[in-house]
């Protein structure tokens, strides 16, 4: 909520200086780096806010994944959620052409060309998007357009639909015990205690930890080495010079390495497609999360041995998987890739298996 | 979590030996920002050899002035070759097209080069220029394999010819005729530049550096106040 809260005001305040053209975008970036009082920082702000947004919501993921926050009565919660998460990723592909670099440019025309591998419609489609050819000057233009568009009218929204959603069903705690089915006398939960001020209180604690990090990476390494604002992106964009390698920012590494370990040509199908299929599938799976478990406790401190090494070695892969897709695909790397492609997707088709036949602990009535 | 580590290393550890290995070991450089004497004769390196035929469009010269203390009456006088006013843009001295009808190609901005290709690689290139008939210009360069540039400053670095081993891997240098420097001053003329170029491609960085700081400790403090309110509001919660 803060980050978003953070990139709406700065994006705001960046975009009164920025121009979407080709000609002057890359220019307009540096002008605000330079000659615009504070614009550095506003940059800057936004730039690492982007990566920092993914961070945050990983996390927020893998809190839920420990502590079944994504099962039933919470399913929906859930769904919007990933919602969020892939509109996110939309909002961030977007804002990522705007510098004009050539990183810029060749992700956006490497991501676009996606969708040109979609039998029939594939071509006109991603011609449609692009508004032309090539990525160019109607592209920016309408990514402009786009980047300002989503995160300012639609994220808050799903933000909001999100909150009331949990509103209805109350927050789930690392017990994985419905505190509304204990009720005191005067009708509240027993175990609850009101967000305010006891959230509220706590929660500026963990936004203090959270802006520390933030300004930490912010004023003493906004390029992070190269994971947060690449050094390719320093070139301006050139339509008859590739970047060495085309890596999209880290955030996106491990769809992009499943992407990329489709080599394979298979039911006369081209890998090239199967290798889009296989990266969408691997985000519209979460979106099953809630049925695949069938765990009957939620709970990580209450299910056995199985859930937990599942869950860690699905956690290295995701990383993995990332790591390579900062590397150039080819020998061990993709070799690693595929790999960690099946074990990223053997967590959730085993799901319903694996969770049934844990051994879980007795849940406690109460919140410990 | 000890495990998982472990396995992680073990696992990435293949995928980390294959991506070293780079062409030319790249010779390090000590980046100072707070030196101005060396980021002032950088400058100076920098408008009256390199502005000739590069532009570094994006910076304005009284922003380099006011950054690197000088004035702007000696901004004026000494380093406006290319503009009229104070506050223009740094761009070429040589016309785009000039620069393209000689050189084959246009020589790119620097404004921002440092950033894309670090300031080892550009404190490298600027001593690597080695004679070579065979190419275009006479001119060669190990870290940047048939550049179209030639050697600007090789009355200060003398010639060197480079030496190959049979497998075509370069091996070292030999100074064929030396320049007006000698080797120590003209590396140290390079490390200025490079210094230059490193505060080119951010100016902010040194205001951001110092403001961090504040925003850090400020934070800090916050926080352990943050901390004590969360601790006094818990207190009856178990």
């Amino acid at each position: 909520m803060l980050v978003m809260v953070i990139q709406i005001v700065t994006g705001l305040f960046l975009a009164m200086h920025y121009k979407p053209d080709t000609a002057l975008a890359f220019a307009s970036v540096e002008y605000i780096m330079r000659d615009v009082p504070w614009g550095w920082l506003l940059r800057y702000l936004h730039a690492v806010g982007a990566s920092f947004f993914f961070i945050v919501i990983y996390l927020h993921m893998f809190r839920g994944l420990i502590y079944g926050s994504h099962r039933a009565p919470r399913e929906l919660i859930w769904i919007i959620g990933m919602i969020i998460y892939v509109v996110l990723m939309a909002t961030a592909f977007l804002g990522y052409l705007l510098p004009w670099g050539n990183m810029s440019y060749w992700g956006a025309q490497v991501i676009i060309s996606l969708f040109d591998a979609i039998p029939w419609v594939g071509p006109p489609l991603a011609e449609w998007i692009r508004g032309d050819f090539v990525v160019s000057d109607a592209t920016l233009n309408r990514f402009f357009a786009l980047h300002f568009f989503i995160p300012v009218l639609i994220l808050p929204a799903l933000v909001f639909v999100h909150i009331v959603a949990l509103h209805k069903v109350g927050s789930n705690n690392p017990d994985g015990i419905e505190i509304k089915k204990n009720k005191g006398p005067d009708g509240t939960p027993v175990d609850g205690i009101p967000f305010h001020p006891y959230y509220s209180v706590k929660d500026i604690v963990g936004v203090v930890v959270f802006l520390l990090i933030y300004a930490a990476v912010v004023f003493f390494a906004p390029e992070l080495g190269g994971l947060f604002l690449e050094h390719d992106n320093f070139v301006p964009a050139n339509i008859l010079q590739t970047p060495p390698e085309i890596v999209p920012l880290w955030y996106f590494t491990p769809y992009y390495s499943i992407l990329r370990a489709n080599v394979y040509n298979f039911l006369w199908i081209d890998a090239k497609i199967w290798g889009v299929v296989f990266m969408g599938l691997a985000i519209v799976v979460f979106f099953f999360l809630p049925w695949l478990d069938r765990s009957p406790v939620k709970s990580v401190r209450y299910r056995g041995w199985i859930y937990k090494t599942a869950l860690t070695i699905f956690v290295i892969s995701f990383i993995v998987l990332g790591y390579l897709g900062m590397k150039p695909a080819s020998g061990i790397n993709l070799i690693l890739a595929q790999i960690f492609t099946v074990i990223y997707f053997a967590f959730f088709i085993l799901m319903p298996w694996f969770t049934k036949i844990d051994k879980t602990k007795p849940v406690p009535e109460r919140v410990t | 979590m000890k495990r998982t580590i472990l396995l992680l290393a073990l696992v990435l550890s293949p995928a980390l030996a294959s991506a070293a290995g780079a062409p030319v070991k790249l010779d390090q450089v000590k980046i100072d920002l707070g030196d101005q004497k060396s980021l002032q004769n950088g400058a100076r390196i920098f408008v009256n050899y390199c502005l000739s035929c590069h532009s570094a469009a994006y910076m304005r010269y009284n922003r380099m002035g006011k950054d690197l203390g000088i004035s702007e009456e000696l901004v004026k006088e000494n380093l406006l070759f290319a503009a009229d006013k104070v506050g223009d843009l740094m761009k070429a001295v040589m016309p785009a097209e000039d620069a393209k009808a000689v050189f084959g190609v246009v020589p790119p901005d620097l404004t921002v080069i440092s950033r894309s290709r670090g300031p080892n690689w550009l404190y490298t290139y600027m001593r690597a220029f080695y004679r070579d008939d065979k190419s275009y210009s006479g001119w060669n360069n190990t870290v940047f394999p048939h550049v179209a540039m030639p050697h600007v400053l090789y009355e200060w670095q003398g010639q060197q010819r480079a030496v190959f081993d049979k497998d075509g891997k370069f091996e070292k240098f030999e100074v064929e005729r030396p320049g007006s420097m000698s080797t120590k001053d003209y590396d140290a003329a390079m490390r200025d530049l490079t210094n230059f170029l490193v505060y080119l491609g951010e100016p902010a960085k040194l205001e951001r550096y110092r403001l961090g700081v504040w925003v850090i400790l400020f934070l800090l403090v916050l926080l352990v106040f943050a901390y004590l309110l969360k601790k006094e509001y818990w207190k009856d919660v178990h």
